[in-house]
């Protein structure tokens, strides 16, 4: 079995792994960092975005040892201790979530699209840059609302209170 | 406003949930993410046929594989005895005859029915080595002929599916006068009909369904968790029907759940096959589905074929209904299906409307395709589709205005009793209909069709004004219309001796954000701050029962059975206080989270009540038992009936025949609103589903019985650029019949849109020939037909 090491939120780790075995996989079963989900067995659904070398990636499509190596980032890193990001508590403030399940994607997807466009976001660009990411749950109007928040309180620096506009 | 939870927060703000910042920051708990000591991997080899004998099953060399430590069939669960899976809503059809329902093993024995019918279960260390071993299983099949689609397999000479349903039949139903029909048909100055289909859908809730089963040999007992909306129904049927184990060796956990739409509500062959596997092999067996397993895995919703008439007198009143529907049930009854169609649909078809006879006759047939359930409205977005179309196509066919036909048709007094049992209590349906007409600027349409004209578009415009019964369900009535239950809710409310609380509950939260809601209820009535309220919901062994959640009941039922509790919490404290303060009861006045003593300045606070009714020090456990802590059982004494119009716009590319929708505006009654933010949200996500079947959604099965469309992509799930942003308000008129006020809101929005949306493009496309979903393609065709306008 191939043995992986990688930074993951900040730590490295190491594992022995299957060469089929996917990144989301060993982030969820052998690191037990459960935060990033799988919603579907087809690419589609992006509940398991992650960033690696600070790109967002479905990291249900590639192999844990295609990871070996880099800097992966996940949900569970990106609050500092108990303070939410703002990009969190954008969603918290904006009600972007209700069952959860694809909120960690969607959140990793957010902090992607403002990697690449900025911090002033309008509805469509949002609306298009969110094509990989499935929502059952809130009709996509509170996640979009939430990204909007969240990027410009990401440029502010002030997360509580830019967030809750 | 933003209210945070460390102060007291009542019913009506729109306080941030309290469940967020786990789900933000990764630590949701959801049954994929639970890992037990040695636990093991079960995987399914499913049905490649939809109908076929099943010859030899040969598992030897699957079972020698690396890992595998159980290859399980249905001969093995047979032996194992136990029972099938049920339906528990007996529906009698018109000469008397109970529905045929026909036997359900969790893993059949001989014969498939439908592609994906789980045949083989493979039990291996890890989730790699069982789906190989699955791989390695030859199962021999002799194929038989296969029907899926309803209407079909009634005709004679069908292949039958279940040898107890000739013809395929389950049961032949109907509800309302039809002699008071016929004769107001023979009055009519007009009659309007319709041939409607509406689409089968897939839930797709985001989260897939799981089991995690653990059987320990030393108490001869189970835990399940599992992916449900109601662990205690399904503690019940895995218990009473199936005879997994007795009730009390029974634990079932649905931990955090992703969503449920009412396909988890059903106890399903997978968890069964879960738990006998657990005790077989002694390890905890796990079972995640994946998303292409779970287009054939969970039950589908709709798929109606419908043909509905409405009559009118000269002046535009409506006379009479007349429906008749055939419901695909697919190829077993599911949990709840037989009520779907029948008790959930017929009794809605009066709309908002005084319709004075209505009949409606409902086939529900056996087909070779995946089960069909309750599905977010469960009938009455069947019931809306019907009844709004026939209004907005009798209008144009009028030539009146589609608001004005529907507004003279209006209940206008209240209660009012239906002809197909639903006593409407109260509502003020013009109020919701001016609103939304406001909102969506119904005057300014004929400029912006125009505009759109000046690009060469099509723009339509279309209503849909719902009604929906929720709050299911007064217990007495569903029992005497065949439900299995009783449809009340429980609720316990443990005041600790800090003056904080819990609540246990049997509804269940999958997103609708009751650690919240029924907080804020709680810490409005204590007058103590959110924080130090915790629901507990999902786990059989804390909550000693519940119905679950599904049909908009949490916040009618469930939260009336919290009142109900604090009520008599309320009544022991003011006892504690009366000692505390030394004063007669009668004198003890509750207010703000402070007991007084009515003319004094004597005060105590909940908290100090709560510590003394757990020290005990002035009172005499002759006179008051100690402890601070009461449960309640609450049963609805009628449905509850949110309604409210929705106003869809949406213009089309003649071109390439793509429908957007351009503007979309709901306005809802819900009664009170306990939190305008949660609530906006649900009509939003329930939206989205409307839109998504009117548009897009859609399970396809080709003649076969393959399913085309299983996967996102297929299937056409909709995205965030499918939507615009939606315009949601609210009207109240309080619910008279429970102690809150409230009527539910979590399936208005799929409910009301499927309707408006089909209502804008019939509008747009000038036809009303344009079946559900109008895809890109249904559209396009329907653009062929029509010579072309000469506009270019
Ligand atoms: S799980 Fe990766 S895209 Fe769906
Ligand atoms: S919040 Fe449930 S899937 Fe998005």
């Amino acid at each position: 079995m191939p043995a992986v090491s990688m930074t993951v939120n900040g730590k490295p780790v190491r594992g022995d792994v299957e060469s089929r075995t996917l990144l989301v996989q060993f982030l969820r079963e052998t690191l037990r960092l459960t935060g990033t989900h799988v919603g579907c067995d087809t690419s589609q659904c992006g509940a398991c975005v992650v960033h690696v070398d600070g790109v967002a990636v479905k990291s249900c499509s590639m192999l844990a040892v295609q990871a070996d190596g880099a800097e992966v980032l996940t949900i569970e890193g990106v609050a500092t201790g108990d303070t939410l990001h703002p990009m969190q508590e954008a969603f918290r403030q904006n009600h972007g979530l209700q069952c959860g399940y694809c909120t960690p994607g969607m959140i990793m997807t957010a902090l992607d699209i403002v990697r690449r466009k900025g911090h002033e976001l309008d509805d469509h660009t949002i609306r298009e840059e969110l094509e990989g990411n499935l929502c059952r749950c809130t009709g996509y109007h509170n996640i979009v609302k939430s990204i909007a928040a969240g990027a410009r309180a990401m440029a502010s620096g002030d997360p509580a209170r830019q967030a809750a506009e | 406003m933003n209210a945070t939870g460390g102060s007291v927060t009542g019913i009506g703000a729109p306080v941030r949930r309290k469940e967020d910042f786990r789900f933000v920051t990764g630590n949701g708990r959801y049954t994929a993410d639970i890992g037990r000591p040695g636990q093991v991997h079960l995987h399914f080899l499913r049905s490649t046929h939809a109908h076929a004998r099943i010859v030899r099953i040969q598992a030897g060399h699957a079972s020698r594989m690396p890992g595998v430590l159980a290859v399980i069939t249905g001969a093995d669960l047979a032996g194992d005895k136990l029972g099938p899976l049920v339906c528990g809503w007996m529906i009698h059809s018109t000469d008397g005859t109970p529905m045929k329902m026909a036997p359900h093993p969790a893993l059949p024995a001989d014969t498939v029915r439908y592609v994906g019918e789980p045949v083989v279960a493979v039990i291996a260390e890890t989730p790699e080595q069982a789906r190989d071993a699955a791989e390695a299983v030859v199962i021999d099949y002799e194929e038989l002929p296969a029907v899926v689609d309803p209407a079909a397999a009634q005709r004679e000479g069908a292949p039958q599916i279940h040898e107890v349903a000739p013809r395929n039949t389950i049961f032949h139903w109907q509800l309302g006068d039809a002699a008071a029909v016929d004769s107001a048909f023979a009055r009519a100055a007009s009659v309007t009909s319709l041939d409607i289909v509406n689409n089968r859908l897939v839930p797709n809730a985001i989260e897939p369904r799981g089991a995690l089963a653990e059987f320990d040999p030393g108490s001869d007992s189970y835990t399940l968790w599992n992916t449900s909306q109601n662990p205690h129904v399904a503690r019940l049927v895995l218990s009473a029907f199936v005879g997994v184990a007795p009730e009390h060796r029974l634990r079932v956990v649905a931990p955090d759940v992703g969503g449920g739409f009412g396909s988890k509500i059903f106890i399903y062959a997978e968890e069964v096959v879960a738990l006998a596997a657990a005790r077989r092999v002694r390890r905890p067996v796990r079972w995640i589905c994946d998303r292409s397993e779970a287009f054939v895995a969970d039950a589908h919703g709709r798929d109606h074929v419908t043909n509905a008439q409405l009559a009118f007198d000269r002046d535009g009143k409506i006379l009479g209904l007349r429906v008749k529907t055939i419901a695909n049930l697919g190829a077993y009854m599911s949990t709840f299906s037989s009520s779907v169609p029948t008790y959930l649909y017929a009794t809605l078809l009066s709309g908002q409307y005084a319709i004075p006879a209505i009949h409606c006759s409902v086939d529900a047939v056996y087909t070779n395709t995946v089960p069909v359930d309750a599905y977010r409205g469960a009938g009455r977005p069947e019931a809306t589709y019907v009844i709004e179309r026939l209004m907005e196509v009798s209008a144009r066919r009028l030539g009146v205005d589609p608001a004005e036909l529907r507004r003279k048709n209006f209940v206008q007094k209240f209660p009012h009793q239906t002809p197909v049992i639903m006593s409407y209590d109260c509502g003020d349906y013009a109020a919701s209909l001016d609103k939304a007409l406001a909102l969506a600027d119904w005057a300014g349409f004929a400029a912006r069709k125009r505009e759109s004209e000046t690009r060469g578009k099509l723009r339509g415009i279309g209503l849909s004004a719902y009604i929906e019964a929720c709050g299911i369900a007064p217990s007495q009535a569903v029992g005497s219309l065949g439900a299995g239950v009783g449809l009340w809710e429980s609720a316990e409310v443990r005041v600790n001796p800090t003056g904080s609380v819990e609540v246990l509950t049997g509804s269940h939260s999958h997103g609708q954000g009751h650690e919240t809601t029924f907080a804020q209820l709680v810490s409005g009535r204590l007058g103590i701050p959110l924080d130090a309220v915790s629901i507990v919901h999902g786990d059989t062994d804390k909550v000693q029962f519940g119905m679950g959640t599904y049909g908009s009941r949490s916040g009618a039922v469930g939260m009336s059975a919290i009142v109900k509790a604090l009520d008599k919490v309320e009544a022991k404290a003011k006892k504690v206080a009366a000692h505390l303060l030394e004063a007669a009861e009668t004198d003890i006045v509750f207010e703000n989270g402070t007991f007084t003593v009515a003319g004094t300045d004597k005060a105590a606070t909940f908290g100090e009540v709560a510590l003394n009714a757990y020290l005990a020090h002035k009172f005499a456990g002759a006179d008051l038992e100690p402890g601070l802590k009461e449960g309640a059982f609450y049963d609805p004494v009628n449905f509850t009936f949110p309604a409210g119009t929705h106003v869809c716009e949406v213009e089309i590319d003649p071109d390439t025949g793509r429908v957007a929708v351009a503007r979309f505006t709901a306005v809802d009654d819900f009664g009170v609103v306990i939190n305008p933010m949660i609530v906006e949200g649900q009509v939003h996500g329930g939206i989205a589903q409307g839109i998504g079947q009117a548009l897009m959604e859609q399970a396809v099965y080709d003649e076969g019985g393959q399913l085309v469309t299983g996967s996102y992509n297929d299937y056409v799930m909709p995205r965030a650029m499918d939507f615009p942003p939606l315009v949601v308000d609210t009207t109240v008129t309080p619910c008279p019949s429970n102690p809150l006020g409230m009527k539910g809101c979590g399936e208005a929005g799929a409910i009301a849109a499927p309707a408006a949306v089909m209502n804008a493009v019939t509008d747009a496309l000038g036809t009303e020939d344009v079946p559900m979903p109008a895809n890109q393609l249904a559209v396009w065709r329907v653009l062929q037909r029509q010579p072309r306008q000469a506009a270019e």
